[in-house]
């Protein structure tokens, strides 16, 4: 049984017809998992608690009981998102040890709705990382390439899908962290709204930055997961009131009269010609759609890496002081003052990656410098914030590469790592602004890697967002699957 | 020496805010309970866990606000304290940084310098300003002693992790430790008032530190200040300012600098020592907390808490005065409590007698509430018990001796003052004819001494006042003994 060949919704109707049983799915996915695993793409799986809710799944259907809407669906969950009783390392030694004693809301929301979670997925360490080898239990391998990286930081939950180990994953997007990885194994990714989907039990990067989303083989699964995921959760403040489309309803139509916008800022220097080829050829299809092509500008889009940079540092330096040896997780041996454990806990149990951003984040908050540094970060980011309320004013949907190339090497970056954080240019503006995108495949590169184009909406315009990807993808064609690994 | 200088002292008080769950998440802030038993992943700071604001602490913050004249700002932001310790399980404190829930505010209170016994030389007004009071989570407690391996662990219980406070900054306003020390005990008894503060030092819900600077009399610009901590008692406070005021002239006398640090108050050795330098300072890398929209407060929800505000005690020391004619230390007595006031008022209403509700409350019933460890909510004698012994006393049914021995009865036994009455004995004998016919028997009885009395030993009446309330059980009216004795020996 091929994973990628299985939607959602076709999944749930064979199930709940008996023509196929969730447990035969959930055995052929773990089969794939054991096949592939020198991609890396779990770092923990939970088989009996996916073999038991197959059962569950199938028993229900048996008794002929109405199905609940994704039940049957394969998931990986990345490991920065909290299951209650199964380990949660966010991709750190810091955590080797962690058993959470409560669940993330959107997991809960999916587990109600019958996805069958078969692990918990590889990520660049507390999802910091363009490339997944930040992460302490290993890189993780680009199924149409192994010599090349998934991207990062959800590159495990990206691979499980695109390798055909899971019908659907979960990651979280602080600067691209799925967009990226989505567009360099060629599967569809999405980054909702800030406050669309609920932060509790993501365990944090970057508050203000750090969202939710799904990755999966088509747009329409991807409005699946958000039927269910999507919405106010009383427990995070940050979550939106505002109410929810029906997303896979929202699919229907065309795009007559949609107005694209292309951010010229988007197609300078930097920016791959196989890549630009393929981007404009998309741009093109949505004109023949029917749909109406405007130039637009992002003019303050050149200030967001430093801005990002300043803001997601400095919340992050934050966010995982809670990491300190006291509570839970790893604790230095051999410390005989409270500083020194302090110390050697976070020297030993952090890795080069987030100790850098923690420093950098630390001195942006520092006493005499903040309001150089986050102060005017937080400024520029209200004029990035501006430039997009600007360009919709103008159009619907923005239309933008996803990365400046397909994916590169690994190691080929990992020395310097201001060019890694350069692979992010074109998403990490939409989340300063807050609003949501979606990456999906527009193409192969010469090389065979496939190309991603990425869409913006307005803040919640999920339902516009994913009708105008929805009607690309059927214009383009379904199928870009990982050849590397297709005789497996 | 001292005369030369003027002390500057401001306060910074944490109240915790008395609320059944905490300030984020929906714990219990129960006092005493199984270390650790009252958390969850939010105030435990597990990973992925957000903090959600308890609107009912927005409801007493903003009647502490109201009641120190507070401004309070429709929007306020959260901001993070960012620093290490292991009672700190986030590695931050949630507080308010640059835009808090309120600000300049004001309170005008009565203060006096005390004599070597620590009497009040002399009571007058003062104004003080309060710069801020802002909200924020307090933090759990690190035990260091009395548990199974304590020698070589230390402990942390985080029950008390994410309660709700209010830190209250005042200005520089005090010039004296007296003046700190009667605006600590007025803010307390507001917040009590105001039901928003159990004000409970030993529990810790209401703490204080203080900053304490001196300058050459006239000088315009502030010495430079330590910060007083461990002033876990008002006289502590009051203390270890005056010890710090008198050390900081010691130094600057001798021709030394005052460095800004930390200190603590050691009341062992009585005096202050030092904690920590400004070389050591936190940089606590405020920023706002990304995890909390903005806090909105409307104008309404201040008008709804403004509606629901008891009477300040200031207002009501200065009623009671004006309405019931008290002198000024009983008026403050009596408001020193909403309790204690809420019971004289419903004393006065039952009785009519203010004066005398006062007096037996003062002098007779907060010594048995003293004695027996209850205050005055408890009290075993309600006010309306008390108001009608006192119209047995105002009605002559019995004589105010009398009522102290009822009193302590009617405390004991939670009796009314009518039973206890009856149980010693009856009421008191007060009617003329009944006593007239006493003492007619004691003249007839006693023909010698009339004579004798009449003669000119008139050192005699007393003898048949005796002999009077002998006949009468004890129970005549000592006052009309007197009178129909005198009618009936002088005629």
């Amino acid at each position: 049984m091929e994973l990628r060949e299985q939607s959602i919704k076709a999944v749930r109707q064979q199930i709940a017809a008996k023509k196929i049983s969730a447990v035969e799915l959930c055995k052929a996915a773990f089969a794939r998992i054991e096949k592939l695993a020198d991609l890396n793409a779990f770092i923990s799986l939970t088989r009996e608690d996916a073999l038991a809710q197959a059962q569950a799944i199938d028993q229900a259907a048996q008794s002929g009981a109405e199905l609940p809407p994704l039940a049957g669906t394969i998931l990986a969950v990345k490991d920065n998102m909290v299951m209650r009783g199964v380990k949660t390392t966010a991709g750190s030694k810091i955590l080797y040890n962690y058993i959470p004693p409560y669940t993330a809301t959107a997991v809960e929301r999916l587990q109600a709705a019958g996805v069958i979670i078969v692990g918990k997925a590889n990520c660049d360490e507390f999802a910091m990382g363009s490339s997944n080898e930040n992460s302490a239990y290993g890189i993780v391998k680009n199924p149409w390439d192994t010599e090349r990286v998934p991207g990062g930081s959800s590159g495990g939950s990206a691979v499980a899908v695109a390798a055909g180990m899971a019908m659907a994953a979960l990651g979280s997007d602080t600067g691209g962290s799925i967009r990226q990885p989505a567009g360099f194994c060629g599967i569809v990714g999405l980054k909702p709204t800030y406050g669309r989907v609920s932060r509790y039990g993501l365990i944090a990067f970057g508050s203000s930055l750090d969202q939710i989303g799904p990755f999966a083989n088509s747009v329409e699964d991807i409005a699946q997961l958000m039927n269910v995921m999507a919405g106010r959760d009383p427990l995070d403040s940050t979550s939106s009131e505002k109410a929810t489309d029906d997303y896979v309803a929202a699919l229907d139509g065309d795009v007559q009269g949609l107005r694209v916008g292309v951010p010229k800022e988007c197609f300078g220097e930097g920016l791959d010609a196989e890549v630009r080829e393929k981007i404009e050829a998309s741009i093109k299809k949505f004109a023949e759609l029917g749909a109406e092509i405007i130039e637009v500008s992002l003019p303050h889009s050149e200030y967001a890496v430093p801005v990002y940079y300043l803001i997601a540092t400095a919340e992050a330096s934050s966010n995982l002081a809670r990491f300190d040896g006291v509570r839970y997780g790893f604790r230095a041996e051999e410390a005989y003052t409270l500083k020194d454990m302090y110390n050697r806990t976070r020297d030993e149990g952090f890795g080069a990656e987030v100790k850098r951003r923690i420093m950098l984040g630390t001195y942006a908050l520092s006493a005499g410098y903040y309001d150089a540094y986050y102060g005017k970060a937080q400024q520029v980011r209200a004029l990035i914030e501006g430039d997009f309320r600007n360009a919709f004013d103008r159009c619907d949907v923005i239309v933008t590469p996803v990365t400046p190339t397909p994916a590169f090497k690994l190691g080929e970056k990992t020395a310097n790592p201001l060019e890694m954080y350069l692979s992010d240019i074109y998403t990490i503006t939409l989340n300063l602004a807050g609003v949501p995108g979606l990456s999906m495949p527009c193409g192969l590169a010469s090389n065979g890697m496939p190309i991603g184009i990425q869409l913006i909406s307005r803040h919640f315009d999920e339902a516009r967002l994913l009708k105008a990807a929805h009607n690309l993808e059927q214009a383009t064609g379904l199928g870009f699957k990982p050849r590397a690994i297709e005789g497996l | 020496m001292r005369e030369k200088y003027e002390p500057v002292i401001g306060l910074e008080i944490h109240a915790q805010l008395k609320t059944e769950s905490k300030i984020f998440c929906g714990c219990s802030t129960r006092f005493g309970d199984t270390p650790n038993g009252n958390t969850c992943p939010v105030c435990l700071g597990l990973p992925g866990a957000l903090p959600v604001l308890n609107r009912e602490v927005l409801r007493k913050a903003t009647r502490a606000a109201l009641a120190l004249h507070l401004h309070i700002n429709h929007e306020s932001i959260f901001s993070r304290k960012n620093y290490f310790y292991p009672d700190l399980p986030k590695g931050y404190q949630i507080s308010q940084y640059d835009r808090p829930f309120s600000e300049h505010g004001w309170v005008e209170i009565p203060t006096s310098e005390r004599n070597a016994t620590g009497q009040a030389i002399e009571w007058r007004m003062k104004r003080f300003g309060i710069t801020r009071l802002h909200l924020e989570e307090d933090a759990g407690k690190s035990l260091h002693e009395g548990m199974a391996e304590s020698a070589t662990k230390s402990y942390v219980d985080l029950n008390r992790s994410g309660t709700p406070l209010a830190e209250i900054v005042s200005e520089p306003d005090f010039r004296s430790s007296w003046e700190a020390y009667d605006y600590v005990q007025f803010l307390r008894r507001t917040l009590l008032y105001v039901e928003v503060c159990d004000g409970n030092l030993e529990e810790g819900n209401f703490r204080c530190d203080a900053n304490v600077s001196v300058r050459l009399k006239g000088a315009e610009k502030f010495g430079t200040r330590t910060e007083l901590k461990n002033l876990n008692s008002f006289r502590f406070l009051q203390k270890a300012i005056e010890y710090e005021i008198d050390r900081q002239i010691e130094v600057l006398e001798a021709g030394g600098r005052i460095t800004q640090e930390t200190r603590l108050w050691n009341e062992r050795e009585a005096k202050t020592v030092l904690m920590r330098s400004k070389e050591d300072a936190h940089d606590y890398r405020y920023f706002p907390e990304p995890d909390l929209p903005p806090l909105l407060i409307s104008e309404a929800f201040i008008q709804a808490q403004r509606e629901v505000m008891p009477e300040l005690p200031e207002a009501r020391r200065r009623r009671f005065v004006a309405e019931y004619g008290l002198s000024f230390d009983d008026a403050a007595q009596l408001t020193d409590s909403k309790g204690l006031a809420d019971y004289f008022e419903a004393v006065v209403k039952a009785s009519g007698n203010a004066k005398a509700a006062a007096n037996w409350m003062l002098n007779e019933l907060v010594r048995e509430l003293n004695h027996s460890g209850k205050s005055i909510n408890d009290s075993p004698v309600t006010a309306e018990a008390l108001a009608a012994m006192i119209e047995m006393i105002d009605n002559q049914t019995i004589s105010g001796k009398m009522g102290k021995d009822v009193l302590i009865e009617m405390y004991q036994s939670g009796k009314a003052a009518k039973e206890v009455v009856e149980a010693l004995g009856g009421a008191q004998i007060s009617d003329v004819e009944q006593i007239r016919a006493m003492v007619e028997q004691v003249v007839a009885g006693n023909a010698k001494q009339v004579e004798a009395y009449r003669g000119g030993k008139t050192t005699l009446f007393g003898f048949f006042v005796g002999q009077t309330l002998k006949a009468s059980g004890g129970k005549a009216n000592p006052q009309i003994v007197n009178q129909v004795l005198k009618e009936m020996l002088d005629s």
